[in-house]
């Protein structure tokens, strides 16, 4: 956990309850791996939800399944900033591994909640300490030694409601939704956090300014994960076939699909109109997606980088074939194995040109899980109208973290389906060429296995095709099949996702920025306007290739700070690609990458250093 | 006044047989996938298969070109190399009522595609799976593959000396419910096995031996014309009787094993190995195993079982294609998403 002073912008060492700290700080609970915390950690996340705060809530897990540490932090924000910050004020230490360092890395004037025998009190003395005996209040509660483990973590979610004046009818009601349909379960962790409550109510004294008032921000308001979202999505695109290889952190994504699926595609004879199919291996799966959407099957899979390197081949015929299909890469931090439960947006070249020879996709860039939801399913009609695959490039923060969210809205327009010919069609005009460009857009018409004309069928292949789909290695005709794509791949700027102008034309310097990057970016803008008087413009990238409106953004400002969370500043190096020489060099980089989720105040140091300041 | 035009000969769909015939083929004369290609063009056109009903797919190889060259009336997909499983299984689960053949290599699928290749059989999807088997990669000139048998000779005098994949006996281990090996060559027996192919159910796996004229056909190899007109041991004569002809054989019952398909065609093995049983794996792969030791290259049907569930039965999908579904069937209504914002909250 990063060691640092309370961010900036906040108020320092209070430790008077008079000088109140309300609705504006972070928790940081600290766990072991695999004892049931994650469920006390959403009851505390969705008991500030409860009380009307924006919150967020980010876990930060290792890639084992039980034993290691994990922290959960959960930021209240009255400001609706749910970006990480770097340090919490507020400690909840539960496991002995790593209690001794969470106390050492909290921020002077913060509050620690911790078992007592940990004795924390002896490495701190600016930081307010509540110890609690959790075991004793287990034992007292819970008879059956076996499941104390997971009731302890219920009884910090009584004692942080109590220190930090959070309505325990609240808790109570987050509890009943979370345990809903199992009266036993409920009691048992209902009795848990009670037992919590009270003690923090007879033996602590509240000497911390840390607060949690009830507000209205929430009324309405959904909290998702970005992975659920995109299934949700991908659910109501009517995707039909799902082929997937089991990988964090994009596991989630197929599991939430699955159970809409089940949900909502089962006839009332109990039969399935949909198919998922657990793959082999990530080549597999890219393989059956592409043969299902050859085939005339709306179909998707999810992976993250490793899984994305193996698909790369595929991806290419898929491109040069021009067969749809989605692909959802949740990007984690690479490369190689690299630290595959952390975050990252290391992913955007290599996915942008995925395959050998000349390849480029349509990349779409959810920066909220609003927008995974959104994109989950523009993805499917861009892949059928484009004849071509389509990759949503979420990352683990946005995926796998909890965001409070406006509610989604049902998508407006019907499926698109594409360009497909049908046997009537094929009676009207005699006959059709599988790749001739007809209409003037670069897309051609297709058919579908099972169209019942004799002229119905055609040859798809990876080799040199002509427009009748016919083998050829002429160089004219090669040429103008890879001109064809290319137009295609041009005319596809005015069809994707648009970027969205947060801010323009008030300032000569201007930010640009993609995905999860966003949380931290506009809580930064703020910060630089609060601290340097600057008023910057931002505008948000949501696909590639790159609308003309990301163009002319760069060319009205000075200096552009491109923002993103790599080494090798992929999305400046990708508008490097596609800006004239003359704009090109106003872009100048902030990057992130250290696996953690980017913090406004990492980006405003990095500019005011940039700029002088 | 009477015509001298012949009528060509029509299936029982009305079909001449060149609705069934493809593109002019680019490999080598001789080479025995061509012969291959005529006996998938004999079976469909026999068993009066709608061409516009069948999905041809392959992968990368002098095999998985041949799709060309049959049945132009019919989707094709040439995929990648070694997926042929990957991308007929997407195809199958988008449209599970189409005949599908595939047509791979024996490098396409015991090497860069045996991971798809065992799956495939272990899902039983329903497909007719045929390797062109020559032992070699053709379009890199030559190199052994890894059916090539242990002391196969090169043209080069290079000898191959890892034991050869017997993808008959990992086919008939891990699922597939019908497994025979044939040889281009043998026009009666491929064809019959073919057409009893067409009416199975489930994952069909073909090992075809298909001489490379142009690598594979010297003194020395085990995949030539030569050797396997010499070491050719069928195991059992496949006679089959389509549903809609009414034909019925006597036959000494002790002799014959006599197999129902699900089309209600009937497959009739008539025993040449003694007490060959050909719905038992374990003696399957044991009398192959045995044949390998003996230089034997057993022909025939070596396993069948028409009850066995294929993948599309354990998804238990409806009848129609399930990528031709309405909108109205494929996108939750907007009381759905309502039900579910509101469990978010």
């Amino acid at each position: 956990m990063a060691t640092g002073d309370l961010a900036l912008g906040h108020e320092q060492g209070a430790l008077s309850a008079n000088k109140r700290i309300s609705n504006d700080f972070s928790i940081n609970v600290a766990t072991v791996n695999g004892s049931g915390s994650q469920s006390a950690n959403s009851v505390l996340l969705k008991s500030i939800f409860g009380m009307g705060v924006p919150v967020s809530g980010k876990n930060l897990f290792p890639s084992n399944i039980a034993g290691l540490p994990t922290w959960y932090t959960i930021r209240a924000s009255k400001d609706g900033y749910v970006a990480r910050k770097r340090a919490a004020e507020v400690l909840v230490a539960l496991n002995p591994e790593t209690a001794r360092q969470d106390m050492l890395d909290m921020p002077a004037g913060g509050a620690a909640i911790y078992e007592e025998n940990f004795n924390l009190q002896q490495y701190r003395d600016d930081v307010v300490c509540y110890p609690v005996p959790f075991d004793k209040i287990t034992a007292a509660i819970c008879p059956e030694a076996k499941l104390r483990k997971l009731v302890r973590n219920m009884v910090y979610v009584g004692v942080a409601a109590q220190l930090l004046r959070i309505d325990l009818s609240v808790v109570e009601a987050g509890l009943r939704k979370q345990f809903a349909r199992k009266q036993k379960v409920f009691d048992l962790n209902y009795g848990a956090v009670k037992a919590g409550f009270e003690y923090a109510a007879e033996k602590l004294t509240k000497q911390d300014p840390f607060v949690i008032e009830r507000m209205d921000q929430t009324a309405g308001k959904i909290i998702i994960d970005g992975n659920a979202a995109c299934g949700m999505g991908a659910v109501f695109a009517g995707v039909t076939v799902v082929a997937w290889y089991p990988i964090t952190p994009s596991t989630s994504v197929v599991e939430a699909t699955t159970d809409l699926l089940k949900k909502f595609r089962v006839t009332p004879e109990g039969k399935a109109t949909f198919a998922v199919i657990q793959a082999e291996d990530e080549l597999a799966a890219i393989g059956m997606v592409l043969g299902a959407g050859w085939a005339g099957a709306r179909s998707m899979t999810a992976t993250s980088g490793p899984g994305i390197s193996l698909m790369a081949e595929f991806a290419g015929l898929g491109y040069f074939a021009e067969i749809p299909g989605v692909i959802f890469d949740v990007q984690r931090t690479g490369p190689s194995t690299g630290l595959p439960t952390r975050t990252s947006q290391a992913d955007l070249l290599s996915t942008a040109f995925l395959s050998h020879g000349d390849t480029k996709h349509i990349v779409l860039l959810p920066g909220s899980v609003k927008e995974c939801f959104e994109m989950g399913h523009e993805a499917f009609d861009l892949a059928e109208r484009i004849q071509t695959p389509v990759f949503v490039l979420s990352d683990l923060d946005l995926g796998m973290n909890n965001w409070m969210s406006e509610q989604f809205q049902y998508p407006e327009k019907p499926l698109d389906r594409g360009k497909v010919l049908t046997a009537e069609d094929l009676n009207r005009l005699g006959s059709f060429a599988r790749y001739r460009d007809v209409d003037g857009d670069g897309i051609g018409w297709r058919t579908l296995p099972g169209t019942m004309h004799p002229k119905a069928a055609y040859f798809t292949r990876g080799t040199g095709h002509n427009d009748a789909a016919g083998y050829t290695e002429k160089p004219g005709e090669y040429v103008a099949l890879m001109e064809r794509l290319a137009r295609k791949f041009e005319n596809a700027r005015a069809l994707v996702p648009a970027p969205v102008t947060v801010k323009d034309k008030t300032s000569k310097i201007g930010f640009l920025a993609y995905g999860s990057t966003d949380f931290a970016l506009i809580e930064s803008l703020d910060e630089i306007k609060k601290h340097y008087g600057l008023d910057v413009d931002y505008m948000r990238i949501r696909a590639y290739p790159f609308a003309h409106e990301i163009h002319d953004f760069v060319a009205s400002h000075e200096r552009v700070y491109v923002v993103e969370q790599d080494r090798d500043a992929q999305l400046a190096s990708l508008l490097k690609l596609d800006l004239p020489a003359t704009e090109a060099v106003k872009l100048r980089s902030i990057l992130h990458f250290d696996g953690l989720p980017i913090d406004a105040q990492t980006i405003t140091e990095e500019f005011a250093t940039k700029e002088g300041l | 006044m009477a015509t001298a035009t012949p009528t060509p000969k029509l299936n029982h769909i009305g079909l001449p047989i060149i609705e069934y015939r493809g593109g002019k083929s680019t490999l080598c004369a001789g080479c025995g996938h061509n012969a291959i290609s005529e006996r998938i063009i004999d079976a469909m056109f026999e068993m009066g298969v709608e061409p516009e009903r069948v999905m041809k797919m392959s992968g990368i190889g002098c095999s998985s070109k041949s799709p060309a060259y049959f049945m132009n009336r019919s989707h094709a997909f040439n995929s990648v190399h070694g997926r042929m499983a990957a991308v007929s299984t997407g195809a199958i689960l988008a449209n599970h009522t189409m005949t599908t053949i595939g047509v791979s290599g024996d490098g396409d699928t015991a090497s860069i595609g045996m991971g798809g290749f065992v799956h495939l059989l272990r899902r039983n999807l329903p497909m007719i799976y045929i390797i062109e088997d020559n032992g070699v990669y053709g379009l890199t000139k030559g190199q052994f593959s890894a059916t090539a048998d242990i002391g196969s000779k090169l043209k080069t005098g290079v000898v191959n000396d890892l034991p050869a994949i017997d993808t008959c006996a990992l086919a008939i281990q891990l699922g597939a419910t019908f497994v025979g090996r044939s040889f281009s060559g043998d026009k009666k027996q491929l064809l019959s096995m073919l057409k009893a192919a067409i009416s199975h159910k489930g994952t069909v796996m073909l090992d075809v031996i298909s001489p490379c004229v142009t690598f594979n056909d010297h003194e020395g190899s085990t995949k030539s014309y030569k050797f396997m007109q010499e070491n050719d041991e069928p195991i059992n004569e496949i006679g089959f009787v389509p549903s809609f002809e009414d034909i019925s054989v006597d036959y000494d019952s002790g002799q014959v094993y006599d197999v129902e398909m699900h089309d209600g065609s009937s497959l009739r093995l008539r025993k040449l190995l003694e007490d060959y049983d050909p719905t038992n794996k374990a003696d399957a792969v044991r009398t192959l195993m045995e044949a390998h030791s003996n230089n034997e290259v057993l022909t025939g049907v070596f396993y069948i079982n028409t009850e066995q569930p294929t993948f599309i039965d354990l998804l238990n999908v409806v009848d129609e294609p399930l990528g031709q579904q309405p909108e109205s069937v494929t996108r939750p209504p907007k009381s759905a998403l309502d039900g579910l914002m509101a469990n978010l909250q």
